[in-house]
């Protein structure tokens, strides 16, 4: 301490301050519970209850939690669409800055749609990923096929009450 | 030169340091190479095809027997449309019929005209007064059509297959790769001659892309008609393949026949009256722009238009409409048959499949659903005797009138009153669902029927 130079000292207590108050806000925030992928974890905010209740009467609650849903089932993924989330959330909540009721965001809704795939892949087949998109194979008959059956099906258009139905 | 000790303990230091660091750069690479790999595997996967290539379609297979030796699930469901079931205004029951040399079918649906009697005089001087049946199945549009009385009593022409039959593979080979032209050659032939020309009721390949099996429209009616109906909203040449959406075409492939239409000019062009819009009032303003009308009421003198089952229009001003909801979403709801999800192509009405047509998205019992529909159809068809009874009315006052002095002033205005109060109630009358695809704009053009006609009534009384 006594060969310190002032600046250096003020610059070390300024960096130990942030740090001691960003370990007990990530602590009192319960940070470390967003790594995990327990529903509870989703629901440390209120606005998040009626859908924690919902899904826990709903029909894919034996089988599916928050995660599995709405986070990619990659490594880098998941944890790409949890930070992402997590630095929104936090400051749409900070602000207050967001639309009553909540809505979910466009790019989010892709990543549940895909979720629906990744476990119903055999079944959807037909339907979504069928003779209908990539190649064509063989007869490339009609001139007159537009790119239009490459738009994927939606599944939660009509499967809404699958994951939370707030009633 | 010989290294102190410590400066050789700092090169391998150094040295140790780099082996780490290729290390783990070299593993990190690895790790991004891997999933590229493992994603582009993926990606092939998903692009192989979950149905065994028996045959090799192509635009020229309009058998379906053929088609449904690649898609046997599927051709399975399109065969059912032979079952006859009759639901509360819908449907029909088998009647047995006596084949002869002029019409071979043993079995027909009941007639309406018989049901309702009031339709006789309703279409008097038209040929649906000699002959109108309950709709059946998609199997029977192209035989039905061959035999129904109506043949006997009228002159039809080509144009009638148009919705009637596969027509897409006649009209490439009547216009030699121009399915337009090939139309357009239909058209005017005589019914029977153009018979001939085609070989089954509607097909696969007059929805399907033969070789990706995307939905595409192969009516040139339906073509001109939408390019028109765009038009109309602001949006020039509208190319319905290349621009609509999945979910529109879901509807639009159904549209191609389930509308409202008129034979144009001595060619006979089939038209979609849609250049002012698709409800009922625009396309009677459209008719009357045109001056078309289909027949002079036998009873009244009055030059009154014929409706025809305007599905795709009505269903286009109701709530399923606006929500997204497609004609195959209730119509052809998907199935699940095995390990596959597939659309069920056994085309008939939901109140017969409330569990996959409606519970989907309306999650309450099937007594509750079918209760709904049954009070909104029962609304509908009220409203529609009564409209039939003011029509009839007006018809027989105007023909009363005529007797007595045809001269008079009101006379011509309340034929004009029939014209528009005939179209609109039988708009409904013809549209096949009894108001469930608009229950409110079905309520709408019955009223406006109903008051068109005391208006025509009210014209023949104070000049």
């Amino acid at each position: 301490m006594a060969r310190m130079r002032p600046w250096a000292l003020a610059a070390a207590i300024l960096i130990g301050t942030a740090a001691g108050l960003g370990a007990f806000t990530f602590g009192y925030a319960r940070g470390y519970s967003y790594l995990t992928n327990d529903p509870a974890a989703c629901a440390n905010c209120h606005i998040m209850w009626e859908h924690h209740d919902a899904w826990a009467k709903g029909s894919h609650h034996a089988v599916a939690t928050c995660n599995d849903c709405h986070t990619p089932h990659n490594l880098v993924g998941k944890y790409m669409v949890k930070a992402r989330n997590g630095f929104w959330h936090s400051f749409y909540f900070t602000t207050g800055t967001y639309p009553d009721p909540i809505r979910i965001t466009s790019r989010n809704h892709e990543v549940t749609e895909h979720a629906c795939r990744y476990c119903h892949a055999e079944i959807t087949e037909a339907i979504d990923h069928g003779p209908g998109t990539v190649s064509s194979g063989d007869g490339q008959a009609a001139a007159d096929g537009g790119g239009h059956s490459s738009e994927p099906i939606s599944c939660v258009r009509c499967h809404r009450y699958v994951g939370h139905w707030v009633r | 030169m010989v290294l102190r000790d410590r400066e050789r303990r700092t090169r391998r230091g150094v040295a140790a340091r780099w082996l780490v660091f290729v290390a783990a750069a070299s593993a990190l690479v690895v790790a991004g190479v891997a999933a590229l790999l493992t994603s582009i595997f993926q990606r092939q996967q998903e692009a192989r095809n979950p149905f065994y290539r028996v045959v090799a379609l192509n635009d020229t297979i309009d058998d379906p027997a053929v088609w449904g030796q690649n898609f046997p699930l599927q051709y399975d469901d399109y065969r059912r449309t032979v079952d006859q079931v009759r639901t509360r205004y819908g449907g029909s029951e088998g009647e047995p019929h006596s084949p002869g040399a002029a019409d071979p079918r043993s079995v027909v649906a009941q007639s309406r005209l018989q049901e309702d009697p009031r339709l006789r005089e309703f279409w008097a001087g038209y040929a649906f007064a000699t002959d109108f049946r309950e709709e059946r199945g998609h199997a029977y549009m192209l035989e039905d059509q061959e035999f129904t009385e109506r043949q006997k009593v009228t002159k039809q022409p080509g144009t009638c297959l148009h919705c009637h039959a596969s027509v897409y593979v006649p009209y490439q080979r009547l216009g030699n790769g121009d399915p337009i032209k090939g139309f357009e050659a239909m058209n005017p032939l005589p019914y029977f001659e153009a018979r001939k020309l085609v070989r089954h009721p509607v097909s696969c390949i007059d929805c399907h892309n033969p070789g990706n099996m995307q939905l595409r429209v192969t009516r040139p009616g339906f073509i001109e008609g939408i390019r028109l109906l765009k038009a109309s909203q602001g949006v020039a040449n509208y190319d319905v393949n290349a621009q609509a959406t999945r979910q529109e075409m879901r509807t639009f492939v159904c549209g191609q026949c389930h509308v409202e239409y008129y034979f144009k000019g001595p060619e006979k062009r089939l038209t979609y009256p849609w250049g002012k819009g698709l409800t009922a009032d625009s396309i009677l303003a459209f008719h009357d722009s045109t001056g078309h009308s289909d027949w002079t009421h036998a009873i009244s003198g009055a030059k009154v238009l014929k409706a025809q089952h305007p599905e795709f229009e009505l269903y286009n001003q109701g709530i399923h409409a606006r929500s997204g909801v497609a004609c195959a979403d209730c119509h052809m709801p998907y199935k699940r048959t095995g390990a596959m999800k597939i659309s069920d192509h056994h085309v008939r009405s939901p109140v017969l499949n409330v569990n996959r047509a409606c519970q989907t998205c309306h999650k309450w019992s099937e007594e509750e659903l079918v209760a709904r529909v049954t009070i909104i159809q029962d609304r509908t068809f009220e409203m529609r005797n009564m409209a039939l009874d003011a029509v009839l009315q007006l018809t027989h006052e105007i023909a009363e009138q005529v007797r007595r002095d045809s001269t008079v002033a009101g006379v011509r205005q309340a034929r004009d009153y029939q014209r528009k109060a005939q179209f609109l109630a039988d708009f409904i009358e013809a549209e096949n669902s009894m108001g469930f695809h608009a229950d409110q704009e079905a309520a709408r053009i019955l009223a406006k029927s109903i008051d068109y006609a005391r208006r025509g009534q009210m014209a023949l009384r104070i000049p």
